[in-house]
């Protein structure tokens, strides 16, 4: 194998390295930057809305995990009263199928992705971690009058101005 | 008085830096030269195909997302097919060509981190990769904008995708196809005609044409050993058939031809991309399928040109919620074969080339 | 007593004190050197390669992140020190000070200013070429004593590339020797009206490329290529013993720098700035070309880079030589221009004369 180039290519390489030592970096500094992101994300959590909920279950029949656990007992205007709704953050995959399949749009996929614990126990979501409030934002995903209100997603596209 | 020399056996680990993933070979080595070579898989096995058995087809699409991990896209896509065949079931075609669009990108995602992890292994010290995974993170930031999530998309369904494309996702595609073929040139410009990489890979790791077709190997493997072959020509599927592209082949089969058919196919694939976007009709994303869905007996066998080569699904049906056999024909497990030929005769350094050029993923070698 | 009639030669007449003071002086100046500045290349090169790889360096430890090789040598010493049970225990417990200890010497000639080292030693520039040999020892007793056939393998490999790199290493010394006219690295400097990187441009080039394969930076670390055979000699080294390894890769390449910058770039000599100041700025330059070659070509491996060593830098640097000494005898110091253009015309010539006919390293070995 011969040296083809006479030393060319390398040099042509050298050259190239040498050009993005006048780039901008793309790194973020998290904590103290943080990217926004889509609207549509699945993040790392669910958003349980108790009002809508009629306890039918669809979503823990299109769990492909079988991660959450539905107890309800008969009410007294002949409906299902939710005695126990428990997700087990640690099993999720995040597929947003419950999302998808519930009929009566009371479940939502997280918009926070901080979510980490130090213990397994505390990863099972029960009814009151679950209840849509004023700190958790649901995300948009399956969504669409959520995912309308919410900020645009930070792209690299943007970010990385490079001339050409 | 002739040295005794003894071959000695040295165990390239299930940890090792440069095996894509927990792939353990095992080389026989006469000084730096291998003389034999023995691989050992399984490490990442987790039984998809048997737990797949016990799920419906809606709730199988988020465990194909698994199997290569860096190409999820063509795997839900390949997926969705053969459970279509099976049922029947049509697509509209705004979906066919969204899928045809986000398979494509998808390839030059996984392009990008295949080339990349070879160019690391060839000694470069990750800067051409960390200027592919630049461009792969804008790619990752347009998924994340259509389906939520950057790695695991679980977009496709059957009957055709799950979400249909927001308002800023055209105008952003716009920008990457129109940038992405300044970074190809840039990328030939740093390593495609460098002295060092091509005597590292130049001649190296050769798969003789006869041999390829033999052992049923696809992909860029294939092609870079001088077969013409590619599904989206072959066997046309969603709607491949009405845009124009070319299929690079290299000639000789050596490492340096599978980087550079790599290469190639991703500006196919932008060129791709524009006439699909061109062509995107509206209308719906998802024709009507029931939420338990009992396909009629059968079987059927969907594939597709996927980053890695021809992925298939082979399903059987009894008519029940969940499939009674689910099959990948994982392209690499099949490309895998050949190691050992393309190895023995080569060096130590060289079987670390070797290996990457082939790119695996090991979660579709292992299941 | 007859040592005390050695050392006057080697004090400079105009240095206050007895040999002893001198001597103290300087072994302060040279610690405190070599350790501050190998903090500061260790800063450089993390902060220059993430700049190369369109990212930022360590920012975290420290403004800038300037005790961030700080903070590298308190984890490092924190480690728990493992030895391996089979090993050759005292051969493993030497090897980092065999290696150490020579690139340190090296410093004892390196001039910082007119008559300002350790010892004008007027052999400079072989008690350089002589020491720095030492290191290979150290290297390979690492490599035997961890009981371990990748450090071996590594180990070998060492043994063969820092071997063959000593020659067209001392060959193109000559030709800097001979238009000196003298081996003392003091008399080198003082002789550079023009650097001599103008006069003996081939001979800066086989320098530099047989000193990047003696300290074993890219393209010819294969001794510890992360990706093959993960660290190679050190291996099994960890606390401060592979501290000290480490120390041993950035002293020999401040080592390089510090002789490059007296051999080719005139040392210390500059208008307007103090010459320490221009000693720093020539060292942080050298530094800066070695580790931008690092950041962009991949490695060779170990058959190339022999072959590189005796086909092609040995040949290169013998006729260097010979050239250099028929314009030495033959051509009057008036026509120093016409000597740079000569020299930069031959060593295109050959660049080329090379490049077509010779062959990198042998191909698949029949099995």
């Amino acid at each position: 194998m011969k040296f083809e180039h006479y030393g060319i290519g390398v040099a042509k390489g050298m050259a190239l390295t040498f050009k993005h030592l006048f780039r901008k970096p793309i790194t973020t500094q998290y904590p103290e930057e943080r990217l926004t992101v889509s609207r549509r994300t699945r993040g790392n959590e669910l958003v349980w809305d108790k009002e809508r909920c009629t306890g039918c279950a669809t979503c823990a029949k299109s769990c492909p995990e079988g991660c959450i656990e539905i107890i309800t007992s008969r009410g007294e205007e002949n409906n299902y009263i939710v005695d126990k709704f428990e997700v087990d953050m640690g099993r999720c995959i995040f597929c947003g199928l419950c999302v998808e399949a519930c009929p009566f749009e009371a479940l939502f996929m997280g918009y926070a992705y901080e979510r980490a614990r130090y213990r397994r126990q505390e990863l099972v979501m029960d009814k009151e971690g679950l209840l849509l409030s004023g700190e958790r934002q649901p995300s948009g995903y399956a969504r669409p009058k959520i995912e309308a209100g919410l900020p645009r997603q930070t792209l690299l596209l943007d970010r990385d101005k490079v001339k050409r | 008085m002739a040295l005794k020399t003894e071959p000695f056996v040295i165990n390239v680990g299930p940890q090792h830096p440069s095996t894509h993933g927990v792939f353990r070979m095992r080389l026989t080595l006469d000084g730096e030269v291998i003389v034999d070579m023995e691989p050992v898989l399984g490490y990442l096995h987790r039984g998809i195909e048997k737990l797949a058995e016990g799920r419906t087809y809606t709730q199988n699409i988020p465990f194909t997302d698994r199997l290569d991990y860096l190409a999820s896209m063509s795997n839900n896509l390949a997926y969705v097919l053969a459970v279509e065949k099976l049922a029947g079931i049509p697509v509209p075609e705004r979906a066919e060509y969204l899928r045809v669009i986000m398979a494509e990108l998808q390839r030059i995602a996984s392009h990008l981190v295949g080339v990349g992890a070879f160019l690391n292994d060839c000694g470069a010290f990750m800067t051409p990769l960390l200027y592919m995974f630049r461009e792969r993170e804008k790619i990752l930031d347009l998924f994340e904008m259509v389906c939520g999530q950057r790695l695991t998309y679980n977009y496709m369904r059957i009957g055709g995708v799950s979400h249909d494309i927001p308002a800023e996702f055209l105008p952003a595609l716009d920008r990457f196809v129109t940038t992405m073929p300044g970074f190809i040139d840039e990328y030939d410009q740093l390593l495609a005609e460098n002295e060092i990489l091509l005597a590292r890979a130049k001649g190296v790791g050769i798969l003789p044409e006869e041999l390829a077709i033999n052992i049923s190997a696809s992909g860029p493997v294939l092609r870079g050993s001088g077969v013409r072959w590619d599904i989206r020509k072959a066997d046309p599927y969603s709607v491949y058939d009405r845009l124009e592209f070319d299929i690079p082949t290299g000639s000789v089969g050596d490492c340096y031809d599978r980087y550079w058919v790599r290469i190639q196919e991703m500006r196919q694939s932008v060129r791709i991309i524009r006439q699909a976007v061109e062509q995107l009709p509206p209308g719906e994303v998802r024709t009507e399928v029931p939420h338990l869905l009992h396909p009629p007996e059968g079987e059927a066998y969907g594939h597709i040109e996927a980053p890695k080569g021809e992925l298939g699904f082979y399903l059987v049906s009894d008519n029940s919620i969940a499939p009674y056999r689910f099959h990948v024909r994982a392209p690499t497990l099949i490309n895998l074969t050949a190691l050992r030929d393309m190895m023995i005769g080569w060096k130590v350094a060289d079987a670390v080339i070797i290996f990457g050029s082939i790119d695996i993923c090991l979660a579709e070698v292992d299941r | 007593m007859a040592i005390f009639n050695y050392y006057p030669q080697t004090l400079p007449p105009d240095w206050p004190g007895g040999y002893w003071l001198h001597w103290g002086v300087f072994v302060v100046i040279i610690l405190v050197f070599v350790m501050a500045m190998i903090m500061g290349f260790i800063w450089f090169e993390r902060r220059g390669l993430g700049r190369f790889q369109v990212r930022l360096g360590p920012n975290r430890a420290g403004p800038f992140g300037l005790l961030q090789p700080v903070a590298d040598a308190i984890k490092v010493l924190t480690k728990e020190d493992i030895i391996p049970a089979k090993g050759d225990k005292l051969v493993y417990w030497l090897a980092p000070v065999v290696a150490f200890v020579p690139a340190l010497m090296i410093f004892a000639v390196v001039p910082f200013h007119d008559g300002a080292l350790l010892a004008d030693l007027n052999i400079g520039i072989l008690y350089v070429v002589a020491v720095s040999s030492v290191g290979v020892v150290g290297i390979f007793m690492a490599g035997w004593g961890s009981n371990n056939k990748y450090s071996l393998i590594g180990a070998m490999r060492a043994v063969a590339q820092m071997v063959s790199y000593e020659i067209p290493l001392a060959l193109s010394i000559i030709g800097v020797v001979l238009i000196a006219g003298s081996l003392s690295m003091n008399s080198i400097v003082e002789a550079q009206d023009i650097p001599f990187i103008l006069l003996q441009p081939l001979g800066f080039i086989i320098y530099f490329l047989a000193a990047c394969a003696e300290i074993n930076r890219t393209p010819f670390d294969l001794l510890e290529a992360e990706s093959e055979i993960v660290a190679g000699f050190h291996i099994e080294y960890s606390g401060m013993k592979f501290a000290m390894f480490y120390l041993v890769e950035y002293c020999e390449v401040l080592a390089i720098s510090a002789i490059i910058t007296t051999l080719f770039l005139g040392g210390w000599r500059g208008p307007l700035l103090p010459p320490f100041l221009w000693f720093l700025i020539k060292v942080f330059g050298v530094f800066f070309l070695i580790f931008w070659v690092r950041s962009t070509i991949p490695r060779l491996r170990i058959d190339q880079v022999m072959a590189f060593a005796w086909k092609c830098l040995l040949p290169l640097a013998l006729i260097n030589m010979v050239i250099t000494g028929i314009e030495v005898i033959a051509l009057p110091p008036a026509l120093l221009w016409t000597v740079i253009f000569l020299n930069l015309g031959i060593m295109a010539v050959l660049v080329v004369l090379w490049s077509k006919f010779f062959r990198l390293g042998g191909g698949r070995v029949e099995v």
